[in-house]
């Protein structure tokens, strides 16, 4: 049984724990875990185990195949370097949350039923939410709510279509699923709010950049990364998600062009490499799920690392404001040259990790023949590159801007930042160590000619681009501002359109809670009548009476027998 | 040579123990002697149980007088099963028992305790053990004159002890009478007291008036002794001001003799070939169980004093055990036969919780819990878990309970009574919450100063929360040899 413990429930488990222990010895505990559970993972075989057979359903804890095991680890990976990220920060409320919230998402991505599934589902919702109300401002408050009430919506109409599902084909298996009635789109629909799908998307923009410093990196590795995989392994294939993943890789790009808090433009483009994942999942062929696999993998720790950076620079400037940052270079050399590495990653800079993980996928796309898919994605990749190989790290560590001063990031962040940083360039620089882990045969050579001088001439352009929109002031300025998305739809105007009848509404209200108090009162008056201390039920009974009873039962029974 | 006698040294020997309990001078030899002796009776049961589980059913003549003619003891699944659940919690009190009684009763009367208690203990085995309709009778009285006894000593704490023992003793006497009524009448039919006898000997006999009397008789005489609402009214006195050892002793163990001999009459006496049988149990026991779970239930919400409120509570806890015989199926039987087991362990947690409450406190209500949480948290602990047994979470025996229970209701096609079931355990929600909120939420009154319960009564405490926990988790054990006793009520082959 110990052999089969499910990773996921290791950190579950010992996160409880945390609270326990001396606050200057949390920190190892917390990196003990991830590091524990990685070692089980690694020692675990292929295939299923820790069944378990609940009322006559089999529930399935832990499947280890290609899939799982590439998602696990890198989910694992995330977690040590979360925890050596925030190794300062002694908050229990964000050490076990966040440690939870990891083992949900690895709990989630090992186990073989849609109802455990579920449950993990809502757990990843429930844990992370606490990393946003740990910045303990009224904002991160109400933002904390609206990220919640989506998440538990995605879970309950998860369920919803498991049980449709179930009731239809008799399976709860987790595996794949054709796209044909009600209960496959409500899941398919439950994955998508939590992939950030288009107009699906605001809770990501909204919730993560309110979190903790330390919360918006861990919150930027699990949830929308779990959605990718649930979609990878329920609905690869699906035509009509390489266009959904087209549009996401496209919108959120003009949206971050405009924004100015750097960490909500790191959201939007977090949305945007969603979408090159979710391409990747409708094409569906072996080469695009696995990368499908490697994006996720890299995408998660250059993403992490971009993260992290901002989260520096918001720690020791206390702003992550485009406006109100620049010349941070010289306090920050580290972060600087950090932060090119997570942005030269992401923009898929030859030698980096987003490189060998986008060639991948533009090939797949390329193969199945979607060429307007691909030029939509070649545009996409170079409003990333424009977005974060250039304008955050220009905006935050070079722009003419006020010069700030302030110290170099903490030890603790420099070292999850660089060990980071090594493994986007490693990861670049070996492909191989990832291709190995990746869950299909890889017979895929990334440093060919075209791929490196595609690659290169678009980011020649895009480069080019930006200078000279910078130089000549085309380039929107960085204001504060607010931008108005979807979700204005739901946060102002229903608001609104209730407004004018608030009067109304209110003294329906009003009537309905005085209504249903006066029968509720007087309900309980009737309980408490009957069976209060002192009603019928309750009192001492004198002996007599009691003896009456036991004789008008017999009576009756035995009347009731002779007429039998 | 021991083995063969097992099941007549299962009764004998806290018998002959209880007169000698009563020689001793000093309540801790007392103390010692009923302890050996219980533990000797929980070693008997055991081996009975694992015998009877690899062998069948084992007949004992008494003095090898042949059956009908003599005393048989005969020992089943079923029986067996119960016998094992009595003697472990008798077995259990005791090492509790040992401080509760030193605080609750007076000193020239705790040596005299342990020898009732004993008597007590050997009468309710005997109920459970005998073949014989008669014998049944007898050990019925003997158990349960030396409850009244029981009771009547908790008159130090609270002299409504007195008049709760006394109303007790007039009811259980009435139901020991109607008992006896219906067992002569049957013996007018037959000419047999043998069990077994009598079951081939009522065959052919459902037209029979003096028969059906008979059976009228026995139920509701037996249905007096364990409770079965609207004629409970002498337990929740009883309960209460019993000393704290004491309830929890016939909580977990009285009622659940009194049900075994409902299952033993109703099946295998007289069998599904009455008919009366199966109105009984549609028009009498359904509807009786359903009252029984919402309105002692609801009566629990209000009431002030903990173990009171507990005491409702067993009565509508007795309500799910009818409800799973009205069903008389094989799951619905196993449903009761496995709560038999499964309330025995979360009454006896609870009861024991609050048993150290009142010995530290004098009382235990909902007053006096005020901020406990924090002043003795192993048993508020302990409480909270047996708690949640109570109201049926999973993990813990009570969901084992309601699950199946759930389950007999489905499969007879009475889903609203599933819905029940399920509402029902919402109400015990609201009353263990009213302590929980009591205890944890509530700052402790001024002054007061107050200690964790000794760890003599903490250990039996734990000991059962363990075994809620564990049966709840693990319920291989229990539900097999529940499920074995339910076919063989029901002639069902294995």
């Amino acid at each position: 049984m110990i052999a089969e413990l499910p990773p996921g429930l290791i950190l579950i488990v010992g996160a409880l724990l945390i609270p326990l222990l001396r606050p200057h010895l949390r920190p190892y505990l917390m990196l003990a875990l991830p590091v524990a559970a990685l070692v089980q993972l690694l020692t675990l075989p292929a295939g299923l185990h820790a069944q378990v057979d609940i009322l006559g359903h089999s529930l399935v804890f832990l499947r280890i195949d290609g899939l799982s095991f590439v998602f696990g680890l890198i989910f694992l990976i995330a977690a040590v370097l979360n925890v050596i990220y925030g190794w300062h920060e002694d908050d229990p409320v964000q050490q076990v949350s966040g440690l939870v919230y990891a083992g949900a998402a690895v709990g989630a991505v090992f186990v073989g039923d849609l109802v455990s599934l579920f449950v993990f589902w809502e757990l990843t919702a429930i844990a992370s939410v606490f990393l946003i109300w740990a910045s303990r401002t009224e904002r991160a408050y109400r933002a904390g709510m609206r990220y919640l009430l989506v998440q538990i919506g995605s879970g309950v109409i998860l369920l919803a279509g498991v049980i449709l599902h179930y009731r239809a084909t008799g399976s709860i298996a987790f595996d794949r699923l054709e796209l044909t009635g009600l209960p496959t789109a409500l899941i398919l629909f439950a994955f998508g709010i939590k992939c950030a799908f288009p107009l699906l998307h605001n809770w990501l923009q909204d919730a993560y950049p309110e979190a903790t410093v330390v919360g918006t990196v861990i919150l930027s590795a699990f949830t929308t990364k779990l959605a990718a995989y649930a979609l990878a392994r329920s609905f690869a294939g699906t035509d009509m998600l390489i266009w959904i993943g087209a549009i996401m890789a496209v919108f959120p790009i003009v949206y971050a062009v405009i924004e100015n808090d750097l960490r909500r433009v790191m959201a939007y483009i977090l949305n945007n490499q969603l979408g090159f994942m979710v391409v990747g999942v409708g094409i569906g062929t072996p080469l695009a799920l696995n990368g499908v696999a490697a994006l996720a993998f890299c995408g998660i720790l250059y993403k992490a690392l971009l993260f992290m950076c901002l989260g520096a620079v918001l720690f020791r400037a206390g702003s992550a404001r485009a406006s109100d940052l620049g010349g941070l270079w010289k306090s920050m050399p580290w972060t600087t040259g950090f932060c090119i590495v997570g942005g030269a990653s992401i923009s898929a800079v030859p030698l980096f990790a987003g490189f060998i993980a986008k060639s991948m996928v533009l090939a797949a796309v390329a193969e199945g023949g979607h060429w307007i898919v691909w030029l939509v994605l070649l545009a996409a990749s170079a409003g990333v590159f424009h977005q974060t190989g250039l304008r955050i790290p220009y905006a935050a560590f070079f722009a003419r801007n006020p010069e700030i001063r302030c110290r170099e990031a903490p030890l603790n962040m420099l070292a999850a930042m660089g060990i980071t940083s090594l493994l986007c360039i490693a990861i670049g620089v070996y492909p191989a160590m990832l291709y190995a882990v990746l869950p299909y045969q890889v017979d895929f050579a990334v440093y060919t000619a075209s791929h490196v001088v595609t690659q290169l001439q678009l980011l020649a352009f895009a480069a080019l681009a930006f200078s000279i929109l910078l130089r000549h002031r085309v380039y929107p300025q960085d204001v504060p501002s607010i931008n108005l998305d979807s979700d204005w739809i739901y946060r102002r105007l229903l608001p609104a359109f209730v407004d004018v009848y608030r009067d109304g509404l209110r003294m329906m209200r009003f009537r309905a809670i005085a209504r249903a108090q006066v029968r509720l009162n007087r309900f309980i008056a009737a309980v408490y009548r009957h069976h209060g201390p002192q009603g019928v039920l309750a009192r001492t009974w004198p002996v007599g009476s009691t003896v009456l009873w036991v004789a008008v039962l017999l009576c009756v029974t035995l009347v009731f027998y002779y007429i039998e | 040579m021991i083995a063969y006698h097992l099941p007549i040294l299962q009764i004998v020997v806290p018998l002959i123990a209880a007169p000698l309990s009563a020689f001793c001078r000093r309540a801790g030899m007392a103390w010692y002697l009923a302890l050996i002796i219980c533990a000797a009776s929980f070693a008997i049961s055991v081996a009975l149980l694992v015998r009877v589980l690899d062998e069948g059913h084992i007949s004992y003549l008494l003095g090898n007088w042949a059956a009908p003619w003599g005393i048989e003891y005969r020992i089943d699944a079923v029986n067996a099963f119960v016998l094992l659940i009595i003697s472990g919690m008798g077995t259990m009190v005791l090492p509790y028992a040992r401080v509760s009684i030193a605080d609750e009763i007076e000193p020239h009367n705790q040596a005299l305790f342990y020898t009732c208690y004993l008597l007590c203990f050997a009468g309710l085995l005997g109920m459970v053990i005998t073949g014989d309709a008669f014998n049944a009778f007898v050990f019925m009285e003997i158990s349960s004159l030396a409850t009244y006894v029981l009771v009547a000593l908790g008159a130090k704490r609270d002299r409504r002890a007195l008049s709760a023992a006394f109303t007790y003793l007039v009811m259980g006497t009435i139901g020991a009478t109607f008992f006896v009524i219906g067992i002569g009448l049957v013996y007018m039919v037959t000419g047999t007291l043998n069990m077994a006898d009598l079951a081939a000997r009522l065959q052919g006999l459902e037209q029979n008036r003096t028969a059906l009397v008979a059976f009228a008789f026995i139920v509701t005489g037996i249905g007096l002794k364990l409770a079965l609402f609207p004629m409970h009214l002498w337990l929740p006195n009883a309960y209460a001001f019993a000393p704290s050892a004491v309830t929890v002793f016939i909580a977990a163990t009285a009622t659940k003799a009194a049900v075994y001999l409902m299952l033993r009459f109703l099946f295998t006496v007289f069998g599904t070939d009455y008919n009366v049988l199966g109105l009984t149990l549609t028009y009498m026991f359904t509807p009786l169980a359903l009252a029984a779970m919402f309105a002692a239930s609801t009566v629990a919400i209000f009431q002030f004093e903990i173990k009171r409120m507990l005491a409702y509570s067993s009565v509508a806890q007795l309500g799910y055990t009818v409800l799973g015989i009205s069903f008389a199926s094989v799951t619905g039987l196993t449903a009761t036969m496995i709560h038999l087991f499964n309330h025995a362990l979360m009454k006896g947690a609870l009861f024991m919780a609050v048993g150290a409450i009142v010995l530290r406190h004098g009382a235990a209500t909902i007053d006096s819990v005020r901020g406990l949480g924090r002043t003795m948290p192993w048993t508020m602990a302990a409480f909270v878990a047996g708690g949640l047994s109570l109201i049926g979470v999973p993990l813990t025996v009570g969901f084992i309970s309601k699950w199946y229970l759930v389950a007999a209701s489905l499969e007879s096609g009475r889903w609203p009574i599933a819905v029940l079931i399920v509402l029902s355990s919402l109400i015990g929600v609201i009353y263990i919450w009213r302590v929980i909120e009591a205890a944890y939420l509530e700052k402790p009154p001024e002054g007061r100063t107050a200690r964790e319960a000794p760890l003599s009564m903490l250990i039996p405490t734990w000991g059962l929360v363990g075994a809620n926990i564990y049966f709840g988790i693990d319920a291989e054990l229990t539900s097999r040899v529940a499920g074995a006793a339910a076919r063989l009520l029901l002639w069902v082959a294995p």
